[in-house]
């Protein structure tokens, strides 16, 4: 130990401040690194990218706003927005409220309950890939369970993943099975919440619409604007649906977002033309979260106000 | 069948009701509506959870039937005979040993990197307090918002140049570096709760910051660590477009592109694309049986206590 002193070290920690920097740099380096390689590079990567055109083959050619320009001509970028967008008005409302009536309904402590709550939050965990194989059989139209449940309700068979109009609610309802993980979230929420709140409203003579209005949806909203943002941000992304059971189809009514960005890069390989829209996705994500921050943040409660 | 378990349902909230507050309904006629309320909440709840186990159901029957009885309609649920052929029929018309295999690999791989690295800085942003600490943790904090897909480009770009494609690297080699910003944010979060009294005691004694992680915050992490493992796992085995944009080579194929592959050249061959799906699924299902605890550990640590 006391040899390590006797050279000049311009790196030897001098201060116990000096330590704890060099010590906790050390520990951080991995993630530093990592930003460094797998974040700021490919960022500024994008950048150029942008402004060039290039297929991986010929060499990468200086296009200016070419790329960014384009984007407004782009019939297939607008229908890939508008897809997407109303994909995320559909499936996030009312993902939130109904896994949020869930949560409220199974935060009793009745025998069995926890059977119910595996039930609800199997769904989610199901891989991507599996699940979009298992709804593309349900969506079929000849055998496929959908059919066969309206045909039980005496409804006439719908052409799920043929007919333009009934593609993407398809989807929808797919990503609906898949609101499990949403309700645990809620759930933890829900037990988080002191019984005192409910014992002090009872004696005050507070009903149970009361009680949700006054206490649980207040206390609730942090984890409810969670859940917003976290859905929003995930439906951007949908991808394997979309790509797996309909390829985009028919007449492009399911061309995702993320699915239309694939197309461009690696089908089409248009590295400028993707990195473009990949931006325009960053920034879309970026502005819905300031919305949201800005105009629902304002009626989150929080019960700690330090 | 649906008639008798709710039957048993209603039945099962009575009794309970009766156990929780037997003496209290003799002097209160309010809570005739609470036990009113809970069998109401108890038959929304099963109908529901029928509608989410309709898919499983689905998937489960369809997997055991003889090809001719999948192209009937309406559908007999119970097949006749059940085929348990179908499994080994679908499992080994593609190589899925080696998917399998292969997938292993890459989670092993994801699970020492992410692990490794992940709790290492964690412990640094939790423990060591160092100037620029927060804005690195701020930095962590900005790239979990950072959607993948808006990545997926210059990424790409970068690792084909580094002669990547079509191998395991750019699906594991990332991960040793931070093992991803929700990791980290995670297991911070974990360190922070325990004592750092902890942490001094081992000081005096003169123990080094690398082995207070050690042996220390790493043993009584091993909750935190688990949930971090069992979400590493589920993110490898489900994992889709990583292996999708890298992978080229049908030796090297995980499981999700083994299966996506067999979709695409077994178009109606529904029974053995079932098995398959179930086949994927099972795993998790399993994992999730093991290991609940943990799943709940995992929501708990990332969506309340931050």
């Amino acid at each position: 130990m006391a040899t390590s002193n006797l050279f000049f070290n311009p790196l030897r920690p001098k201060t116990n401040l000096q330590r704890r920097t060099v010590t906790g740099y050390l520990f951080i380096s991995p993630f530093i690194l990592g930003f460094l390689l797998w974040f700021l590079i490919p960022a500024l990567t994008a950048v150029w990218l942008t402004f060039t055109d290039w297929n991986l083959i010929r060499p990468p050619r200086y296009v200016g706003l070419d790329n960014i320009l384009q984007l407004g001509r782009d019939t297939l970028f607008w229908q890939s927005l508008k897809v997407t967008t109303i994909f995320t008005l559909a499936s996030v409302p009312v993902g939130l409220v109904v896994s949020f009536l869930l949560a409220l309904l199974m935060n009793t402590r009745v025998r069995g309950i926890s059977l119910f709550r595996t039930i609800y939050y199997l769904p989610s965990i199901v891989p991507a890939v599996a699940s979009a194989v298992l709804w593309a059989w349900i969506f079929n139209t000849d055998f496929g369970l959908a059919n066969v449940v309206l045909t039980a309700l005496g409804l006439p068979k719908i052409q799920w993943l043929q007919d333009p109009s009934w593609a993407l609610p398809a989807l929808i309802i797919m990503s609906l099975w898949g609101l499990g993980a949403t309700m645990v979230i809620y759930l933890a929420g829900l037990q988080g919440i002191p019984t005192v709140f409910y014992e002090a409203a009872e004696i005050d003579g507070a009903g149970r619409w009361a009680q949700l209005r006054h206490i649980t949806i207040p206390l609730m909203s942090p984890v409810i604007f969670f859940n917003l943002i976290i859905g929003i941000i995930g439906t951007f992304q949908v991808f394997t649906a979309g790509f797996l059971i309909t390829d985009g189809g028919p007449q492009n009514s399911t061309l995702f977002y993320v699915l239309y960005l694939y197309r461009n890069g690696f089908e089409f390989l248009k590295m400028g033309y993707s990195a473009a829209l990949a931006w325009v996705l960053f920034f879309i994500i970026m502005a819905l979260t300031l919305f949201v921050f800005k105009y629902v943040g304002g009626l989150v409660h929080y019960e700690d106000t330090q | 069948m649906n008639r008798v378990d709710n039957i048993s349902v209603a039945g099962n909230s009575n009794a309970t009701d009766q156990q929780a507050s037997a003496a209290a309904r003799l002097l209160s006629p309010i809570l005739d509506g609470e036990a009113r309320w809970r069998l109401l909440t108890l038959i929304v709840l099963f109908v529901g959870a029928f509608i989410m186990a309709l898919p499983f159901l689905w998937l489960l029957s369809s997997s055991l039937k003889p090809e001719q009885e999948i192209f009937l309609f309406p559908p007999k649920w119970i097949p006749n005979p059940i085929r348990f052929q179908n499994y080994i029929d679908a499992l080994t018309y593609k190589p899925f040993g080696t998917y399998i295999a292969n997938t292993l690999w890459i989670v092993i791989l994801n699970e020492i990197a992410i692990v490794g690295s992940a709790s290492l800085c964690a412990y640094g942003f939790a423990r060591i307090s160092f100037p620029g600490r927060d804005f690195w943790f701020g930095i962590v904090l900005a790239t979990l918002m950072v959607p993948y897909f808006v990545m997926m480009i210059p990424q790409f770009v970068i690792f084909s140049r580094l002669g990547w494609t079509d191998s395991y690297l750019p699906l594991t080699i990332p991960f040793f570096f931070g093992g991803g910003a929700f990791n980290i944010f995670l297991l911070r979060q974990f360190f922070r709760t325990l004592p750092a009294e902890l942490a001094d005691a081992a000081r005096i004694d003169g123990c080094s910051e690398l082995g207070i992680y050690w042996r220390i915050f790493m043993p009584l992490a091993k909750p935190a660590l688990a949930t971090v493992a069992i979400f590493t796992f589920l993110n490898g085995w489900n994992d889709f477009i990583g292996p999708l944009l890298y992978i080229n080579s049908p030796d090297k194929f995980t499981v999700a592109i083994g299966l996506a592959t067999f979709r695409s050249v077994m178009r109606t061959r529904w029974d053995l694309l079932m098995a398959a799906s179930t086949a994927m699924i099972v795993p998790v299902l399993l994992l999730f049986f093991f290991a609940q605890r943990y799943f709940i550990e995992g929501i708990v640590l990332s969506g309340l206590k931050g």
